[in-house]
C-alpha cells in the first residue's frame, strides 16, 4: 500500500526530464576554447570588412584586391610580393602557423552601423580571428570598439583620423596608416615654402571624426607658420554636390581653399571648386590655391585634370623605388593590370604584419598577438623619447617603421605629393615633392590632439 | 487563454515556438558544409530578426490599422538607441533602465511629431513624417554632435561616469551590457553531430520582449480601440459625421507605434552599445515600410515575417562574393563556370538590393496581401485537396467561404 502512483507514463516522463537535466551540462559547452574563434581545423579565417558602396567604394575595392593578394602570398601562391623583402623572415608561404588562410568579405557601406553588423557576422558566424579593412575613420573607430569587446584583433585599413589611435585607441586595434597630425606636420612647411607665410585659408571639412581631426591638425600646423584661418565649414559625408559650399569661398577674402575631403567627396568638391574658377582667381594679390591634405592615386584619377599642381600628403606611393614597393607593385600589377593605391598597400602590409606577429607569438590568441605586435622594445634612430619603443621593421615600402607600443600607431616617413602637370601614363598622376623624415612628424602619445583615450587591456573574448 | 480567442492563441503559440526554437530552425545546415553559408542562426542576426520584428509590429499598429503611412519611423528607433546608450554611459550597464528610458523618450518624441503631423492625412502626413525624420537625422548627424557623436556614432568608453555601475572592469576593459549580471553577449554552444546551435542570452531576452510586444499587439488589434482605428482607415469622414473625433485615436496609435520603435532601438543598443545616425535615415524608415508590406500590412504576423526576410537578405545574400560563387560552380567547365558566376553575381553580394527589389515587385503584383497571403493560398490549396477526398468536408468548407 502506498500513496505514490507509479504509472508507466509517469515514470517515463520523470525519467525523460531527469535525463535531459543530467545531459544539459554536457551538451551545453560554454565556449570551451581558450579564446574567441580559436582555429581548430587546418584553416584560419580572416575577415575583410571594406566599403563596397558609398563615397569610399573605390578605395574599398582596391583594399579587397590587396587582401586577396596578401592571402595568396601567405598561402604560397604567386610570387610572394613583399614577403621577400620584409625584414622579418617568419613567413614561409605555408599559411599562418601552417594553417591555410581563408577569408570572408563584407560591405561596410561606409556606415558605422552596417560595418559593425558585418563585422559581427564575421566573428559570430564565420569564426574570423582577425578583422581588417575599413576606409573611413568613423567606421574604423566603431569596428575597433566592437573587436575590443568581442576579443579579436583589429588591423585598421585606411583610417587617417587622429582619434583611431588617439582618444578612441583600443588594445586590440592597430594602425599602420599615418594620421592627420602627421599630414599637417609634413605638409605645412611645404605649403609655407610654395605659397608664402601670409595666407588666409578657408576649410571645407567632412563632418566626422576624420574631418574634424584633419582640419584641427592642418589649422594648427599652418597657423604655427603664420597662416590665418578664415572659416571652417562642415559638410555631410554623404554629400555629392558641393557647389553651395564653394560659392561663399569667393566672397570670404580667403586665398587658399583646404579640402578636408576624401574619396568621392574630394573628387566632387575639387571638381566643383575648379568649375567655379577658383584656381584662375587672384585674391589679395596672390594666386588662389587649393590644398587637399590627404589624397590618393584613385582620387587623382577620379579628379582627372583638376588634380594637376595640387599639394597633398600620402602614406605611400607606387612609384617609390625601394625594394619592397617594387616587389609589391610588380605582383599587384601582374594580377590586376594596374598599380595599387595607398589603401591597397596599407591593407596588404597590415595582413602581413598580423601573420608575422602570429608566427612570432606561436598562437592566434589575441593577447599574445598584441604582445608580439607591440614588439621587443626596439626603437627608431634619431628620436630621443621614452615612447620610442615597440616593433621596428623594414622592407614594406615605407622604409624603417616603428609600431609604437604606447598607442599601436606606426611611425614612418611621410610623402608630400603634387598632382603631376605632365603625366606620362594614366597611372602616373602624382609626383613626390618631399619625403618628410619620421622625426619631423613624431609626436608623444599624450599630445593634446591624441589625449583622452586609454588602450585598456587586451581582450581574448572569454 | 490570456483573453485571446482560439485562433489568436494558436498564432501566439506559433510565434512562441518560432522564436524559442529559432537557433534550431535557422541553422538547418551542418557547420562546415557548403550550405552553411545560408545558416542564419548566429546571435547577431537572430537578435536583428526579433528587434526588427518588434519595430515592424509597432509600425503595423499605425499603418495596418489606421492606414496612416509614416515615412519617418526610423527617427524613433534612433532616438531610442541614443537614449539607451546615454543610460549606459551615465547610469549603469544594466539594460532595463536603458530600455525603459528609450521607450519613454521615443513616446514623448512621437507625441510631439504626431501632434503636428496628424493635422494632415494621406500623402501630406507621409511627407511631414519624412521631413521630421530627415530633420532628426541631420540633427543627429552634425548639429547635435556633442550628444550624438555625429557620423562616428555614440559609443561607451572607459571614461564614462556610470554612477550606479563601474566605469571600467577590474581588468581594465569596458563593462558589457547585462541584465542584473547576465551578460547579453553570453552564449552557449550545443553540438549535435555535425550541427552546432548557439544559444545567446541577448537573443532570448529580445525574444521574450518580442512575445510580449506581439501579445500586446494582438490585444490592441482585437480591442474596441483597435476597431476604432480600423474605422478610421475605412472611412474617416463617416466617423467625423457620426460625431466621433478620430484625432485622439490616431495620435494614440502613433505614440504607441513610436514607443514600439523606441523599444526596438533600445534593444539594438542593449545588444550592441553603439548608436549611429544612419539608423534615422530615410532609407531605414523606408525599410520598415517594405517589411510591413512584404509580410502583409494589417496582419499580425506579416510584419515579423517581412522583417525576417529583409534582414536575412541583407546579412546572408550580401556576403556571397565572387570567390564563394566560383566555389559553387567549380564542378562546371571553366568557360561555363565564369558564365554562371557572371550571371548570378549581380544578384548577390552588393547586388542583394536588386534581388530584394525583384522579390518585392513579385510580391506586390502577385500577392497583394504579402507573404501572409501566400501562406494562406498554400494552406487553402492543401485544404481543397484534402476536401476532394471526402465530400462531406467539402460541403462544410463551402459553407465557410470567409476564411
Amino acid at each position: 500500500m502506498s500513496t505514490s502512483k507509479f504509472t508507466r507514463r509517469g515514470v517515463l516522463k520523470t525519467g525523460a526530464v531527469a535525463g535531459a537535466g543530467l545531459a544539459l551540462p554536457t551538451i551545453f559547452t560554454s565556449r570551451a576554447n581558450a579564446y574567441v574563434n580559436e582555429p581548430t581545423g587546418d584553416t584560419v579565417t580572416l575577415g575583410f570588412n571594406v566599403p563596397q558602396s558609398g563615397p569610399y567604394a573605390d578605395e574599398g575595392a582596391d583594399e579587397l584586391r590587396a587582401f586577396e593578394l596578401a592571402v595568396e602570398h601567405l598561402n604560397g601562391e604567386g610570387d610572394g610580393g613583399m614577403m621577400n623583402t620584409f625584414s622579418m623572415k617568419n613567413l614561409k608561404g605555408n599559411g599562418i602557423l601552417g594553417k591555410k588562410v581563408a577569408f570572408v568579405t563584407g560591405d561596410t557601406q561606409t556606415k558605422s552601423d552596417a560595418a559593425r553588423a558585418s563585422a559581427k557576422s564575421m566573428i559570430e558566424k564565420d569564426g574570423a580571428v582577425m578583422i581588417s579593412g575599413g576606409s573611413s575613420s568613423g567606421v574604423a573607430v566603431a569596428v575597433q570598439g566592437l573587436c575590443q569587446e568581442a576579443g579579436v584583433i583589429f588591423m585598421a585599413g585606411l583610417t587617417h583620423s587622429n582619434d583611431t589611435t588617439g582618444k578612441d585607441k583600443k588594445a586590440n586595434g592597430f594602425r599602420h596608416f599615418f594620421d592627420a597630425y602627421m599630414s599637417g606636420a609634413a605638409l605645412a612647411p611645404v605649403l609655407a615654402n610654395e605659397y608664402g607665410k601670409e595666407r588666409r585659408a578657408y576649410h571645407l571639412t567632412a563632418d566626422y571624426t576624420w574631418g574634424w581631426t584633419q582640419q584641427e591638425s592642418i589649422q594648427a600646423s599652418t597657423e604655427a607658420l603664420g597662416w590665418e584661418t578664415v572659416e571652417n565649414v562642415l559638410t555631410p559625408l554623404a554629400a555629392t554636390d558641393f557647389s553651395s559650399y564653394i560659392a561663399p569661398v569667393l566672397n570670404s577674402g580667403a586665398d587658399v581653399l583646404v579640402l578636408n575631403h576624401y574619396g568621392g567627396n574630394m573628387v566632387n568638391s575639387l571638381t566643383n571648386a575648379v568649375q567655379f574658377g577658383l584656381r584662375d582667381k587672384q585674391v589679395n594679390g596672390k594666386n588662389f590655391e587649393i590644398v587637399v591634405p590627404l589624397y590618393s592615386e584613385l582620387m587623382a584619377k577620379g579628379a582627372g585634370e583638376n588634380i594637376k599642381g595640387i599639394l597633398g600628403s600620402c602614406n605611400w606611393q607606387w612609384s617609390l623605388q625601394d625594394e619592397g614597393t617594387k616587389a609589391f607593385v610588380k605582383s599587384f600589377g601582374t594580377k590586376y593590370g594596374f598599380p595599387p593605391s595607398q589603401a591597397a598597400h596599407t591593407c596588404y602590409v597590415q595582413t602581413l604584419l598580423y601573420a608575422d606577429a602570429v608566427e612570432r607569438a606561436g598562437t592566434f590568441e589575441p593577447c599574445a598577438v598584441v604582445a608580439a605586435l607591440e614588439g621587443d622594445g626596439s626603437s627608431l634612430d634619431g628620436i630621443d623619447s621614452a615612447s620610442n619603443s615597440g616593433l621596428v621593421f623594414d622592407g614594406l615600402g615605407n622604409g624603417k617603421t616603428l609600431y609604437r607600443a604606447a598607442d599601436h600607431q606606426c611611425f614612418k616617413d611621410v610623402l608630400v605629393t603634387k598632382g603631376k602637370e605632365n603625366p606620362t601614363s594614366e597611372f602616373d598622376l602624382l609626383e613626390v615633392v618631399e619625403v618628410t623624415p619620421v622625426d619631423q612628424v613624431w609626436y608623444e602619445p599624450d599630445h593634446p590632439m591624441f589625449a583622452g583615450g586609454d588602450l585598456g587591456t587586451c581582450n581574448n573574448g572569454v | 487563454m490570456l483573453g485571446l480567442n482560439k485562433k489568436d492563441t494558436n498564432l501566439l503559440l506559433v510565434v512562441l515556438a518560432l522564436t524559442m526554437l529559432a537557433p534550431f530552425i535557422l541553422n538547418p545546415f551542418p557547420t562546415g558544409s557548403a550550405m552553411a553559408q545560408f545558416n542564419a542562426g548566429y546571435p547577431d542576426l537572430m537578435q536583428r530578426f526579433v528587434i526588427f520584428g518588434i519595430f515592424a509590429i509597432g509600425f503595423n499598429i499605425l499603418f495596418g490599422l489606421t492606414g496612416y503611412l509614416s515615412f519617418g519611423h526610423a527617427a524613433f528607433l534612433g532616438v531610442g538607441s541614443y537614449s539607451a546608450v546615454w543610460m549606459f554611459k551615465l547610469l549603469s550597464m544594466n539594460i532595463l533602465p536603458a530600455i525603459i528610458l528609450s521607450v519613454i523618450i521615443a513616446g514623448l518624441f512621437a507625441l510631439f511629431i504626431g501632434y503636428i503631423s496628424l493635422r494632415r492625412s494621406g500623402i501630406y502626413f507621409s511627407i511631414l513624417t519624412l521631413a521630421f525624420a530627415q530633420m532628426s537625422f541631420a540633427l543627429a548627424y552634425s548639429v547635435l554632435t556633442p550628444i550624438t557623436n555625429g557620423e562616428t556614432g555614440l559609443q561607451i568608453t572607459l571614461s564614462d561616469p556610470r554612477i550606479l555601475g563601474s566605469s571600467a572592469m577590474p581588468d581594465g576593459s569596458i563593462p558589457v551590457t547585462n541584465l542584473f549580471g547576465l551578460e547579453m553577449r553570453a552564449a552557449w554552444d550545443m553540438a549535435v553531430g555535425p550541427w552546432t546551435f548557439t544559444f545567446s542570452a541577448g537573443y532570448y531576452f529580445c525574444a521574450v520582449i518580442l512575445i510580449l510586444a506581439f501579445y500586446l499587439a494582438i490585444r490592441i488589434f482585437r480591442s474596441p480601440f483597435g476597431m476604432m482605428l480600423r474605422a478610421i482607415k475605412s472611412n474617416q469622414t463617416r466617423m467625423n459625421y457620426t460625431g466621433l473625433n478620430p484625432k485622439p485615436y490616431t495620435l494614440a496609435a502613433f505614440v504607441i507605434s513610436g514607443m514600439y520603435a523606441g523599444l526596438a532601438g533600445g534593444l539594438m543598443a542593449a545588444m550592441d552599445p553603439l548608436a549611429g545616425a544612419e539608423r534615422m535615415q530615410w532609407t531605414a524608415s523606408g525599410e520598415v515600410v517594405l517589411m510591413t508590406i512584404l509580410g502583409g500590412a494589417g496582419t499580425l504576423i506579416g510584419p515579423v515575417l517581412g522583417a525576417g526576410m529583409i534582414k536575412y537578405f541583407e546579412n546572408i545574400l550580401s556576403k556571397i562574393n565572387e570567390t564563394v560563387l566560383h566555389g559553387w560552380f567549380a564542378f562546371l567547365p571553366d568557360g561555363l563556370e565564369d558564365f554562371m558566376v557572371s550571371i548570378v553575381y549581380p544578384f548577390v553580394g552588393k547586388g542583394w538590393h536588386l534581388t530584394l527589389g525583384i522579390l518585392f515587385m513579385l510580391v506586390v503584383i502577385f500577392l497583394p496581401g504579402g507573404l501572409v497571403e501566400g501562406g494562406q493560398r498554400i494552406g487553402r490549396l492543401f485544404r481543397r485537396r484534402g476536401a476532394k477526398a471526402s465530400g462531406a468536408e467539402a460541403e462544410a468548407a463551402k459553407q465557410q467561404p470567409g476564411e
